[in-house]
């Protein structure tokens, strides 16, 4: 589904490589969790894969579903099926999040060539879903992200993933900023959209994460290159001993 | 949903071309470039006036030639030759159609044209009756749901085709044109005309005093809540004709009545000068509401060819308890002076101003409002959002005053801008005056810039960067839109996205 090859990265304005060389194969069905400190290039990985304006990639490719990712614009690849939950989610004052929703899915299914969704049968795939993630109707009505607190943040990101059926979601820290009780509600969330046509992967600092949403592949990334890949074993390993390892053996 | 609409229209629309901008041809009656006093009993003549109303016009027009052009906007434009300029132009045909199969087609091809889909549009073109249900109702509930308009037509400067007569007449309100007001019902008009804008007001109120057209009168008697919306398309059309409408509303004590007002004008290249009057009158315990939505030709991208408008607007809360409100989206014309003002003058009076004003490309946007608190715990509150794109310069300018006897007189003011790209400018010039120490007037003001952020997160969720621009900047008038009626919101929704378009990228 999605090939990474030998990814290079820049910023726009600046001379160092945040990513040097970044190698990665996802096939549908798959979890990969990619584990890593700070600075080593995840963020970046995100958003050069959801097409974030401002970084350059120097070399290398990516392939999604057979076609140039690179080559598409950040709403192009939305329609395709790529999906990004942010690490820090985007206020949207005055604009509803079921409105929100709504524009998202229908532009979607309008570059796909597929009909709109009429308002009744969005509103029952909306509430179907936002029922799973304990978002009430109230919250579907208070403008995108204004004034939630860090939970309903992460919960509203999985919805609009749930909503609008991804097939490459990447979740960026999603663990951070949230409680034992919604980081359950969230890994639930997100488990029941895992799916034998449907990849993920799971940034993570922390390995807390990784008990809820259980991976099939574990990669270390160290100063914007895979380092290392393994089980979910991997995890419980770098839990234990650090990244130390790891950015050593990088250096 | 109204967004996607927007998202369409922006896409249908090529760069450089209005989309309202076509002339329509018809056969007009034109008086000859130029003004002087035979141009004014030109009009008068033309609309078999009383005397008292030419005499009002001459002394009017002697009172203009000795004003000065204001010149104390943030608008600059090359000076206007008055003397060649049409002062009046007006649709030959017979005398007033008793029902819409009487109306020139091309008049009801004209509307279709605009693409105004709202109940107006239906009720004109005859595709739906008055007070059948529209797929527009029931989605706002409250006081305007009735499904009911009024469309009282200004095609150029003179009212071709009034609807709903005789409904409203059931309930004693009158809804006509100024000039069959002047035939009809001479008493009002003579009370009323020139009562909160005297004909020396301003330049542009004084010349349109001199030469005003056409335009709509409203009465409501006392008592009465006008049981529909009344609403009139102002439309330029024949080549460089001054627009110069004059309205005059009048509630009476204890009445209720909305008022809509909606433009849209064809392409020219010439700029065209529109300098209207509104006149509002409320009474004790009366309430008007008047809305605009403004979508005048804003010229081409360099700015040349669109419309002028200089217009005066003003409220008086004559009585105690009387409420004006008035809300505006302004989003067309290349230069925009414009304050649609309350005069507080009733104890308890209240007044409000809601505006978007949105401009791009080279328009010009000095628009504001005036409170002038004069009764005692008198309120006012002003939500204003101004959007600025491209090389556009968007001003709000706004003056609050408390007289002395205005004891206890309050205001709530709140004024943000939203700037798009780097080459724009957006300016908040807030007047205030107290003469009385028990006065609260709380001001607010936030200038932000829609962040790269925001565009970002909105097409990772695939928005273009068209639909992320008219999705966030209709989030962030979100306050103002929720005061205009049902009617409008549709429309004004897709407007936005059309002002905006090529702003971004």
């Amino acid at each position: 589904m999605l090939e990474i090859k030998n990814l290079h990265v820049k910023l726009e304005d600046e001379a160092r490589e945040i990513l040097k060389g970044l190698t990665l194969s996802v096939k549908p069905g798959e979890v990969h969790a990619i584990m890593g400190p700070n600075g080593s290039g995840k963020s970046t990985l995100s958003y050069v894969l959801s097409g974030r304006e401002g970084y350059e990639v120097t070399e290398g490719s990516v392939t999604f579903k057979g076609e140039d990712l690179l080559a598409m614009e950040a709403s192009q690849r939305a329609a395709k099926g790529v999906f990004l939950a942010f690490q820090y989610p985007i206020e949207i004052p005055g604009v509803a999040t079921m409105q929100f929703l709504k524009v998202a899915l229908n532009a979607q299914r309008k570059a796909r060539g597929q009909k709109e969704m009429t308002a009744p049968e969005f509103m029952r795939h909306v509430k179907e879903r936002a029922a799973k993630l304990n978002i009430s109707q109230d919250m579907l009505k208070r403008p995108v992200n204004v004034g939630f607190s860090g939970g309903e943040k992460k919960r509203a990101e999985i919805l609009q993933m749930a909503v609008l059926e991804p097939s490459l979601c990447v979740l960026d820290e999603t663990d951070s900023g949230l409680d034992i009780d919604a980081l359950r509600v969230v890994a639930d969330g997100v488990n029941a959209l895992r799916s034998p046509d449907r990849a993920m992967i799971v940034i993570t600092h922390y390995q807390r994460l990784l008990d809820y949403i259980v991976p099939d592949k574990v990669h270390v990334l160290s100063d914007g290159k895979i380092v290392k890949t393994g089980g979910k074993e991997l995890a419980l390993e770098l839990e234990a001993n650090g990244y130390a390892d790891f950015v050593g053996k990088a250096a | 949903m109204a967004d996607l609409d927007t998202i369409e229209l922006v896409k249908d629309i090529d760069v450089d071309k209005y989309k309202y901008g076509f002339e329509t041809d018809i056969e007009s009656d034109v008086a000859p470039k130029g003004l002087n006093e035979g141009t004014i009993r030109f009009i008068s003549d033309k609309k078999g006036e009383p005397q008292w109303m030419l005499d009002w016009r001459l002394e009017a027009y002697q009172v203009w030639q000795n004003l000065t052009l204001p010149t104390w906007a943030k608008v600059s434009y090359p000076p206007i030759d008055f003397q060649d300029l049409h002062y009046y132009s007006a649709p030959k045909s017979s005398p007033a159609p008793k029902s819409l199969d009487e109306v020139d087609p091309k008049l009801l091809e004209t509307y279709a044209k605009l693409g105004i889909p709202l109940k107006e549009q239906e009720i004109l073109a005859g595709v739906r009756k008055q007070g059948e249900k529209s797929d527009l109702d029931g989605e706002s509930g409250g006081e305007y749901a009735s499904g009911k308009v009024a469309v009282d037509a200004v095609f150029d400067s003179v009212s071709v085709v009034t609807t709903f007569k005789d409904e409203l007449k059931k309930h004693g309100v009158i809804f006509c044109s100024i000039s069959e007001a002047l035939r009809e019902h001479p008493q009002l008009v003579k009370q009323y005309l020139g009562s909160v804008v005297p004909q020396g007001d301003n330049y542009y109120a004084a010349l349109n005093a001199a030469v005003f057209s056409d335009g709509s009168f409203v009465y409501v008697p006392p008592g009465v809540r006008c049981p529909m919306e009344l609403s009139t398309y102002f439309r330029m059309n024949a080549k460089n004709t001054g627009q110069f409408e004059r309205t005059l509303i009048i509630a009476d004590k204890g009445s209720y009545v909305s008022y809509l007002e909606g433009c849209t004008a064809p392409t020219r290249d010439e700029s065209q000068l529109h300098a209207a009057v509104v006149e509002l009158i409320a009474l004790e315990d009366a309430e008007i509401k008047y809305s605009t939505v403004q979508n005048w030709y804003p010229g081409d991208a360099e700015g040349k060819g669109g419309i002028y408008n200089f217009v005066t607007k003003r409220g008086d809360c004559r009585g105690d308890r009387a409420k004006i409100s008035w809300t505006q989206v302004e989003t067309g014309s290349a230069i925009t002076w414009k304050y649609p003002s309350c005069i507080l003058r009733g104890d308890d009076s209240r007044g409000e101003f809601y505006s978007i004003a949105i401009s791009n490309g080279r328009q010009q946007v000095d628009s504001g409002t005036k409170m002038i608190h004069l009764g005692k715990n008198s309120s006012s509150r002003i939500i204003s959002k101004g959007i600025a794109a491209g090389r556009s310069d968007n001003t709000y300018r706004g003056l609050v005053s408390a007289h002395r006897k205005a004891l206890n007189a309050r205001n709530f003011t709140q004024c943000d801008s939203l700037l798009i790209g780097d080459k724009c400018g957006a300016h908040t010039v807030p007047y205030i005056e107290s003469k009385t120490s028990t006065a609260q007037f709380e001001h607010e003001a936030t200038t932000s810039k829609i962040s790269d952020d925001q565009m970002f997160y909105c097409m990772s969720r695939g928005l273009s960067q068209e639909e992320a621009v008219a999705l966030i900047v209709n989030g962030f008038v979100r306050d103002v839109l929720q005061h205009l009626p049902m009617e409008f919101m549709a429309e004004t929704q897709k407007l936005i996205g059309i002002s905006l378009e090529g702003s971004v990228g």
